[in-house]
């Protein structure tokens, strides 16, 4: 029975919030310009609802394929760093510098190349989450044990028997682990750049709902990103234990 | 006279961080063909380098190394290594990693597609051999240590090398373990005859198990004395309870506490 309840308590805990903000609301008469209550949310849902599922499938799209871009180029960097200590010593600085720049300051540049719309979002969305990619894979291939590198060098093998054998598999678990980080923040670019420079996605819907001072809709927009970022994060974790599940069976002893 | 593993007046220092550490200087030591050789010496005198130098992972900067009658010039590849830190990759079954070897070494490489069956039966006795049949299925974190170390041993000989590195194997593990696993190496030795060095900071293992026990200095590390362990084989493990072998076992330990002290 308390199995059970520790199950259902994300729901519970969801429910109950909901219902204090509903009373909270309506017992201290707070206006919906302030903050709507979930039914107003719900109800602007329901009235919305064609607007919110296009833009959402844009948003999706866009969190989507900056997100595909990132794994491409991630894993392909992560293994170059990871296989040379020439490309390690000179692209490291590199990214953390590149990293170190909010990419938020990048979309008027992006949209100055490629215009308002898709394309910009797609690019944010790509160049925020490529870096945990990276530094995951590289992570994974430069903390091979050296006594298994010693074991395998002796035995004649070459650097990329090595790689194929230890270091592509031993990094794969940290691969999947930062698909997790690497989802969330795809999506947080997308929107971030939908909200400055897009005429689609729930990024410039929120933003077009509030110029027009429709608040329930801009509340709308935040549960359908919520709603959005578990599902995509939910599918990265479910992926990573399908994946990777010796990593976490070695891991429990 | 030349011996199947030849190092004559061996010098390596690691270089790093603007500091050069003089590992070992002026190292000279023979082991036989089908010998087992033990070293034992003070903690950081270099031993591990000496394996390291003898399978040709690293180059001396002085002095030769020779094997099997060549200079070393890269890694040997006719050898097997096992280390204190069993090392089995964790996303393949006990089998899997035993067998790790023949997809690297020729010119099992090269048979390995065809004669899979013939290969993995093979590694299969060999598991049985050290008390592990029917656990080939099973993933190292479902080995205890001493299970481990021995699926350890198995990844080192499958191969069936003329040369076994072992570097502290049995280090981490109890004692009643130890002692069988003793025995384990003295009937894959007695039934394989490959030539073995084996390191150790258990002097009853070296007496136990060697033909001949190599004592280091401390750091820079040279041989400082060479003791024949002359007990007739097979030799029991309670010969290890004898008089006759503590008495050995007192004077290495005698000549370890001189170069700890010498340091
Ligand atoms: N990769 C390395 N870089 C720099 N110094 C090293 C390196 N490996 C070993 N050393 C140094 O060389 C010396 C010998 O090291 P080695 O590992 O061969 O000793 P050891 O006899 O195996 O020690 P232990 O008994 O503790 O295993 C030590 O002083 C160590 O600090
Ligand atoms: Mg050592």
């Amino acid at each position: 029975m308390s199995e059970r309840w520790i199950k259902a308590a994300p729901w519970l805990w969801t429910l109950g919030l909901f219902l204090i903000w509903e009373g909270s609301v309506r017992a201290f008469d707070i206006e919906v310009f302030i903050l709507p209550a979930p039914t107003d949310i719900w109800a602007a849902i329901v009235k919305y609802w064609t607007p919110i599922w296009t833009n959402s499938l844009q948003t999706l799209m866009t969190t989507t394929i900056g997100f595909v871009m990132a794994v491409v180029g991630g894993l392909a960097l992560g293994l170059a760093i990871g296989w040379s200590r020439a490309i390690y010593a000179g692209l490291y600085p590199l990214m953390i510098g590149f990293n170190s720049i909010p990419k938020v300051a990048v979309v008027p540049i992006l949209v100055i190349w490629f215009g308002i719309g898709t394309v910009p979002a797609v690019l944010t969305a790509f160049l925020i989450a490529f870096f945990p990619i990276v530094v995951n894979v590289a992570t994974g291939l430069a903390t091979i044990e050296p006594e298994m590198e010693d074991v395998l060098r002796a035995l004649g093998a070459k650097k990329m028997d090595i790689m194929l054998k230890v270091g592509i598999p031993r990094s794969m678990p940290y691969f999947f682990g930062s698909l997790k980080i690497a989802i969330t923040l795809a999506f947080v670019g997308s929107v971030i750049s939908e909200t400055v420079a897009a005429n689609s996605g729930i990024g410039h819907m929120m933003l077009a709902a509030q110029s027009q001072f429709n608040v329930p809709l801009v509340w709308a927009g935040l549960v359908a990103l919520a709603v959005l970022g578990i599902v995509m994060y939910a599918a990265m974790a479910w992926l990573e234990m399908r994946m990777t599940g010796w990593a976490h069976r070695s891991g429990q002893r | 006279m030349t011996g199947f593993v030849d190092l004559r007046d061996v010098q390596l220092a690691y270089s790093g961080h603007g500091t050069e550490t003089l590992a070992l200087d002026g190292l000279t030591m023979a082991v036989n063909r089908g010998e087992f050789a033990a070293v034992v010496g003070p903690s950081g005198c270099g031993k591990s380098t000496l394996m390291k130098l003898a399978t040709g992972l690293i180059r001396p900067q002085a002095g030769t190394v020779e094997v099997a009658a060549r200079e070393v010039d890269g890694p040997v590849s006719i050898a097997g290594m096992a280390f204190q830190n069993p090392s089995m990759l964790p996303w393949r079954t006990t089998l899997q990693n035993v067998m790790l070897p023949l997809e690297i070494v020729q010119p099992h490489r090269k048979r390995l597609g065809r004669e899979r069956a013939a290969y993995t039966q093979l590694a299969e006795e060999l598991l049985s051999v050290v008390g592990l049949a029917g656990f080939g299925a099973k993933y190292p974190w479902q080995l205890s240590g001493g299970m481990q170390q021995r699926a350890n041993l198995c990844r080192a000989l499958i191969h069936d090398p003329e040369l076994l590195m072992l570097d502290e194997p049995f280090g981490a593990l109890d004692a009643f373990t130890r002692e069988e696993l003793w025995q384990v190496m003295r009937d894959l030795h007695a039934e394989k005859g490959f030539t073995t060095i084996l390191v150790t900071h258990d002097l009853r293992e070296a007496v136990f198990l060697a033909d001949r026990v190599f004592v280091m200095s401390a750091r820079p590390g040279r041989i400082i004395v060479e003791h024949e362990i002359s007990f007739p084989r097979p030799r029991p493990i309670d010969l290890t309870y004898e008089a006759g072998f503590n008495d050995i076992v007192h004077e290495l330990r005698g000549h370890i506490a001189e170069a700890r002290a010498a340091a």
